[in-house]
């Protein structure tokens, strides 16, 4: 039984993980850059979804709205901003750029809301729990786990369907060709990081859901996992993305029931290591041929 | 001697005596007691941020790989320090301070190196971003490790154990887990650091331009060239990488020998960036440049001290902002455009006396 716990803890986990890859493997396809910036519009939306529910007494739907929103706002802004100016920039000096931007709101957070942690409030998701025979399955966990099960509905219906997910598709795979069709690209890069950084607060609501810590580097660290994750399934891949952060979240957890808990995360990064090497671009990536 | 010969010649020399001119002020204000006690005590840790700038430009400015790990070669380097440092000083009792700390550096050097090696292998085969995540991977790894690592001698002789504490009831703590290397006897001094300086700006500078530094370089400009042109990428990655790794793991042992404890917390990924800052700050392939942005970030927080809470704000908004004028294709036109006058002022007349004299 320990073991189907820890199965299910690791798939909730897994399914954050999932949610935020979701988020680099798209701006990753589109854009190709590492934004390192996304793990912390995951900090900031946790924050928004605090204050509301905390301060301002909103209820949670529309603090949740809230934050979703400042993350959209906030992701369109980064992206105008700080690396719109380097389209043809290389991609070290992008990287950089969003390591300095990742900074840049783990500092402003720091002096809006202090270092202290803040407990992040979790009335609202305690509902009943759902047993079935001797396991125990939180309703954090619970929704946690039908939430990304539906952003990865809609998104992929998103993408395969709808006129502008298809636009994307297209510039993630020619943004010349794509160019001369008529798309737009500056918008549809937007438009990426605007669903990117929408995922984001989602991803940041349910982090804290069940992590309920809150603190200006909250983000950091779930987001290097994830960005692993998105890695190890292939970035660029929505699919792999998926992939790799559930199997992600289920290694972390097994990895820390059953082997070391100090360990976890080491194991975790080992795995993505291992999986690199005999796979260099990941377990759902496409290899990548260069051109002279 | 061609044109672009004395060119490095000059800037190698401008390099070594600045901060040989700079080693000789700060001895004598030492001497006469003219420098602040909190300056003095910035000295070693300045040198070796030097140490890890100019080896971390070798990786990212010379050979044009994004390594994120830097502060885990720094963290071995400190480690093995205070180890060696402990572990001499229990079995061989060995008073003279500067043998141990030399030492005790080389030892951090040589352990550094080969995890530069183990590490280099996988790590190289990849490009681009991909080498940047997992060189994150291996910094945070090492410091996943030295976090479950307790050391301590027992008569003179050194007792490892991982994950638990399993050492007898005599020992003596050197490496105690998640408290991190304890008891340390700070014996790091400012002139080795500056030995240690100038051996980096020796190596460094003569790797680059030599004829392995060249292939460093080609592989960086255009890696399917330098291949075609029979130069092995992979193996010319590598030295440049582990030349860093044991620059970084010789600066970790005297940043570690300078205060009395050293802690895994200290060796994150954040650090590893602030590293970043002083390269990218200082100018990609620019030695000098990484040496005089690590000096004056390290001593800035310490002049600016009510306003160390922005010290990283200021950062950020000078690391996006760089980056941004450096790499827009209009700001940089508009920057040509005004240093322009000042460019030809200097250049000018030698263009013309030189005339077509570029072909080699």
């Amino acid at each position: 039984m320990i073991f189907l716990d820890n199965l299910i803890n690791g798939l909730s986990l897994g399914s954050i993980y999932a949610i935020i890859a979701l988020g680099y493997t798209m701006v990753y396809g589109i854009a190709k850059m590492l934004n390192f910036a996304h793990g912390d519009v995951i900090m900031v939306g946790a924050y928004i979804a605090f204050c509301g529910l905390q301060y301002w007494g909103i209820p949670p739907v529309f603090a949740f709205l809230l934050a979703m929103v400042v993350c959209t706002l906030l992701g369109i802004t980064i992206e105008g901003l700080a690396y719109r100016p380097l389209r043809q920039a290389t991609s070290l000096a992008v990287l950089i750029t969003a390591i300095g931007m990742s900074y840049l709101l783990q500092n402003i957070a720091l002096m809006i809301w202090g270092a202290n942690p803040k407990s992040f409030p979790t009335t609202f998701i305690n509902g009943a729990s759902l047993h079935l025979g001797k396991i125990n399955i939180s309703s954090a966990t619970l929704i946690t786990i039908l939430v990304s099960i539906v952003i990865m509905i809609l998104l992929t219906l998103f993408t395969s369907k709808t006129k502008l997910g298809k636009a994307m598709r297209c510039v993630s795979e020619d943004r010349g060709a794509a160019e001369l069709m008529g798309i737009n690209v500056n918008r549809t890069i937007s438009l990426t990081f605007a669903i990117g950084s929408a995922l984001a607060a989602i991803a940041g609501i349910l982090l804290c859901s069940s992590y309920p810590i809150l603190q200006p580097t909250t983000g950091s660290m779930p987001g290097i996992k994830a960005f692993t994750a998105a890695v190890f399934g292939g970035i660029g891949s929505i699919p792999g993305a998926m992939l790799g952060g559930v199997l992600l979240g289920i290694i972390e957890i097994f990895g820390k029931a059953y082997i070391s808990t100090e360990l976890g995360d080491a194991i975790v990064f080992a795995v993505l290591i291992i999986v690199l090497l005999f796979k260099p671009a990941g377990l759902l990536g496409k290899p990548m041929r260069e051109k002279v | 001697m061609t044109k672009a010969k004395r060119k490095r010649l000059i800037y190698n020399l401008i390099t070594f005596g600045l901060v040989i001119a700079a080693f000789l002020i700060l001895q004598n204000m030492i001497a006469t007691k003219s420098i602040s006690r909190s300056l003095k005590g910035q000295l070693v840790p300045i040198c070796s941020w030097i140490v890890m700038a100019v080896s971390l430009n070798l990786v990212i400015g010379f050979s044009g790989e994004l390594s994120l790990g830097h502060a885990g070669f720094m963290s071995i380097g400190a480690y093995t320090g205070a180890i060696v440092s402990g572990w001499l000083l229990a079995a061989f009792d060995m008073q003279d301070t500067t043998l141990r700390l030399v030492l005790a550096i080389v030892a951090g050097g040589i352990l550094a190196g080969i995890f530069g090696v183990l590490i280099g292998i996988p790590v190289l085969r990849l490009r681009g971003d991909y080498l940047a995540i997992v060189t994150l991977a291996f910094g945070e790894i090492i410091r996943n490790l030295v976090n479950v690592l307790y050391v301590g001698t027992v008569d003179g002789k050194l007792q490892f154990s991982f994950l638990n504490k399993n050492l007898p009831e005599n020992v003596t703590m050197l490496v105690d887990g998640a408290k991190g290397a304890v008891k340390i006897k700070p014996i790091s001094t400012f002139t080795v650091g500056f030995v240690l300086i100038i051996i980096t700006l020796i190596v460094v500078l003569n790797l680059v331009n030599s004829r392995a530094g060249r292939a460093i370089q080609a592989t960086r400009d255009n890696r399917i060239a330098a291949e075609s042109m029979g130069v092995s990428v992979t193996r010319y990655k590598m030295m440049a990488f582990v030349t860093a790794a044991v620059l970084a793991g010789m600066a970790g042992a005297l940043y570690g020998l300078n205060s009395s404890t050293v802690v895994p917390t200290q060796f994150t990924f954040n650090q590893s960036i602030n590293v970043l800052v002083f390269v990218v700050l200082g100018g990609l392939g620019n030695v000098l440049g990484s040496i005089i942005s690590a000096t004056f970030l390290t001593v800035l927080p310490e002049v600016l001290r009510e306003f160390a809470d922005y010290r990283m704000l200021v950062y950020a908004v000078v690391l996006i902002l760089v980056m941004i004028f450096t790499n827009n294709p209009t700001t940089r036109a508009i920057a040509n455009r005004l240093f322009a006058p000042i460019k030809n002022l200097f250049h000018g007349k030698h263009k013309e006396s030189v005339g077509g004299g570029d072909a080699k």
